[in-house]
């Protein structure tokens, strides 16, 4: 499903640019629950957002689906983002001015979808992840674990191949985090491909693979450490 | 598309202030132009108004006394003119699109039935009434070359003289009126504003018929005339003065033998008024709404720094650039398109209800009547606004829909 051949990624600041990602390997099979871990700064982020084509690779070759991603048109781009990926944010990322329903519909407006059919879906899928009582709840009246599965439910609301997901409980407490993991881990069982960028082992551990970045690499013996999944 | 404008006025109505803001911009940019444009036409009417019925470039030439001796002839002697004159004037000047002599004898009594009137009497051939092709007909008709040839008995009668003798709702054409015992026909009725319309106190008969059957001879009194196009009146005003004055053996130098007026002049003058009178409202209206176009490429800047987070996000989630773009786009052209419709509207409801208060109140100021929209201008101006608000929105547009997601949702908004 996602298939990295060394990739590097470069950030500019200024007179200097910043050598990010140095080469990075990694292949994520259909049906993966992946979880990528690393110091802060170590480059997930950078990593997940060119995984989810948010952000653009400066060598070395992705393939994603089969399809390699490299200079694609915008227009492209937002219908890879659209049909294949559902990106969970750290930040959450709702629209403040639209409600959970609306928000969780936002992408399939962006599929054309007709408005009635958009909003019986997002229902449903708010409901998967248990906030059918708060659909007409703006952003600024949920808790944060709400939000964020509010959130998952909008990046799932498209049946995306790849879910992919940024911290999604670096802002939460260990209660709300264990309902987050489980709406995860539901998804997973219903066949998708899952990559969770964490700091938490105890995340970690709940996936099937662990992959640890340090300094912009792929630490070889960490990934040692889960052999059962490497085949 | 209904679906993408629901989106668009949703955003529009969680961003009440800048909506408004941005709308009202837009709104008194037309609305002042519009204003502006309609009381200019209101000065423009009023000083038009001034002119009454008069064609802009009407000559017209009667007599006095010479004050200057010329050829062995003394002072004080009145100089009056014939129908040879105009006859002279017609062969020997070029550049005359009409002359012709009114010839005047005063007052007449004027009877029909058992009412009476005086009022004044004059003899004009078919030219007359082409040179003051302005005067309005009320009914029937004016005095036709027919008429002059087969010196019929028939009149055109003023306003006044029918309202004397008919009533203002009479209907005079076909009747039988008394001029000094004269039986004559009426064949017309017109109304002349000059001299605050004292001038429909008037009636008029064919010159032959004035000259034989009133027994007035073929004096002229007053001559009226027109030049060709493209030919200077003023010019024009001068050789027929020349040629008159040789005839009638005046000094050239002689200023008050032979006077006349030209409309030509004052006509110029108010033009160049007008002119002016134009520059200033499209100076401060251009103004206006330039001021209103910069207010709308800075809104839609701002809005769109803004909501850099929120397209980024939108980009997230599968949005095209196309749709981004044209989202920012449409909101830009609903608001200014319906905040310059108000404009529009608002505007000419006001113009339109100066014009009314005028008519109504009847109040009559010398330049200032009938203020007046002129509608193509205001569409023009509304469809200027849109086009350039667009295109200025378009820029940052395209620029947002650029940014890759993951920078657009790194800024704050
Ligand atoms: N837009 C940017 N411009 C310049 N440098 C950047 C930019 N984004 C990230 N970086 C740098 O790239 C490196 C990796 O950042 P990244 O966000 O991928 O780290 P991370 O592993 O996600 O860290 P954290 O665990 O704190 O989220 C950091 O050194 C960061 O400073
Ligand atoms: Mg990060």
């Amino acid at each position: 499903m996602i298939k990295l051949n060394n990739i590097h990624k470069y950030y500019q600041t200024g007179e200097q640019s910043i050598h990010v990602l140095k080469g990075i390997d990694l292949h994520i099979k259909e049906g993966e629950l992946v979880s990528i871990m690393g110091s802060s700064g170590s480059g997930k982020s950078t990593l997940l957002n060119i995984l989810g084509v948010l952000d653009s690779h400066d060598a070395g070759h992705y393939h994603l689906a089969g399809q390699e991603i490299k200079h694609l048109k915008e227009r492209h781009a937002a219908h890879l983002r659209n049909a294949l990926i559902g990106f969970v944010f750290q930040s959450f990322n709702l629209l403040p001015f639209k409600n959970a329903l609306e928000n969780v519909a936002l992408p399939l407006y962006y599929q054309k979808m007709g408005r009635k059919e958009r909003n019986r879906r997002a229902a449903q899928y708010l409901e998967m992840v248990g906030l059918s009582d708060r659909a007409g709840h703006m952003p600024n009246q949920l808790s944060g674990g709400q939000k964020q599965r509010v959130a998952i439910a909008r990046a799932l609301v498209t049946q995306p191949k790849v879910i992919l997901a940024d911290e999604p409980t670096g802002a939460l407490d260990s209660q709300t985090t264990a309902e987050v993991m489980e709406v995860l881990k539901h998804f997973h069982g219903l066949g998708n491909t899952i990559v969770i960028v964490t700091h938490e082992q105890d995340i970690a551990n709940q996936t099937q693979r662990q992959i640890h970045l340090r300094d912009g690499l792929i630490d070889t013996a960490d990934a040692a450490m889960t052999p059962e999944v490497v085949v | 598309m209904i679906d993408g404008l629901q989106e668009i006025l949703y955003t529009l109505k969680q961003n009440k202030l800048r909506t408004a803001l941005t709308a009202f911009g837009v709104f008194w940019g037309i609305f002042m132009l519009i204003f502006l444009l309609g009381a200019g036409r209101g000065m423009q009417n009023g000083v038009i108004d001034s002119f009454a019925d008069n064609a802009l470039d009407t000559i017209i030439i009667w007599s006095g006394t010479t004050s200057v001796a010329h050829n062995g002839q003394g002072l004080g002697r009145r100089v009056s003119y014939t129908d040879d004159d105009i006859e002279a004037i017609r062969h020997h000047i070029d550049g005359v699109r009409f002359v012709t002599g009114a010839n005047s004898m005063g007052q007449g009594t004027v009877v029909y039935g058992s009412k009476t009137g005086f009022f004044d009497v004059y003899g004009i051939d078919d030219t007359y009434f082409k040179i003051r092709d302005q005067v309005p007909i009320r009914a029937g008709r004016t005095i036709q070359i027919l008429d002059q040839e087969q010196t019929r008995k028939v009149a055109v009668i003023g306003s006044a003289v029918r309202d004397r003798l008919f009533g203002h709702d009479g209907n005079p054409i076909g009747a039988m009126i008394r001029v000094n015992n004269i039986n004559l026909t009426v064949v017309g009725v017109f109304h002349d504003r000059n001299n605050n319309g004292r001038d429909s106190e008037r009636l008029f008969v064919p010159y032959s018929t004035f000259t034989k059957t009133f027994g007035r001879g073929n004096q002229v009194h007053v001559i009226w005339a027109r030049p060709d196009a493209n030919v200077d009146g003023k010019v024009l005003e001068e050789n027929i003065i020349e040629l008159l004055k040789k005839r009638h053996n005046v000094s050239p130098d002689d200023r008050r033998a032979i006077q006349s007026f030209n409309f030509a002049e004052p006509a110029k003058m108010v033009k160049g008024m007008f002119v002016a009178i134009n520059a200033l409202i499209w100076f401060v209206g251009l103004g206006t709404l330039t001021a209103g176009i910069v207010g709308i490429s800075n809104i839609m800047i701002i809005t769109v720094k803004e909501r850099t987070r929120e397209i980024g996000i939108r980009k997230a989630l599968g949005a095209t650039p196309f749709s981004i773009v044209s989202t920012l786009l449409m909101e830009s052209i609903l608001v200014t398109g319906f905040a310059g419709y108000m404009g529009l509207v608002v505007g000419v409801g006001i113009v339109e209800l100066m014009a009314y208060g005028l008519e109504v109140s009847g109040a009559k100021m010398d330049f200032f009547q009938r203020p007046e929209v002129d509608f193509q201008v205001a569409v023009t101006a509304l469809v200027l606004l849109v086009v350039v608000g667009t295109l200025a929105g378009l820029i940052p547009a395209i620029r947002a829909a650029k940014i890759a997601p993951v920078e657009a949702m790194r800024s704050d908004g």
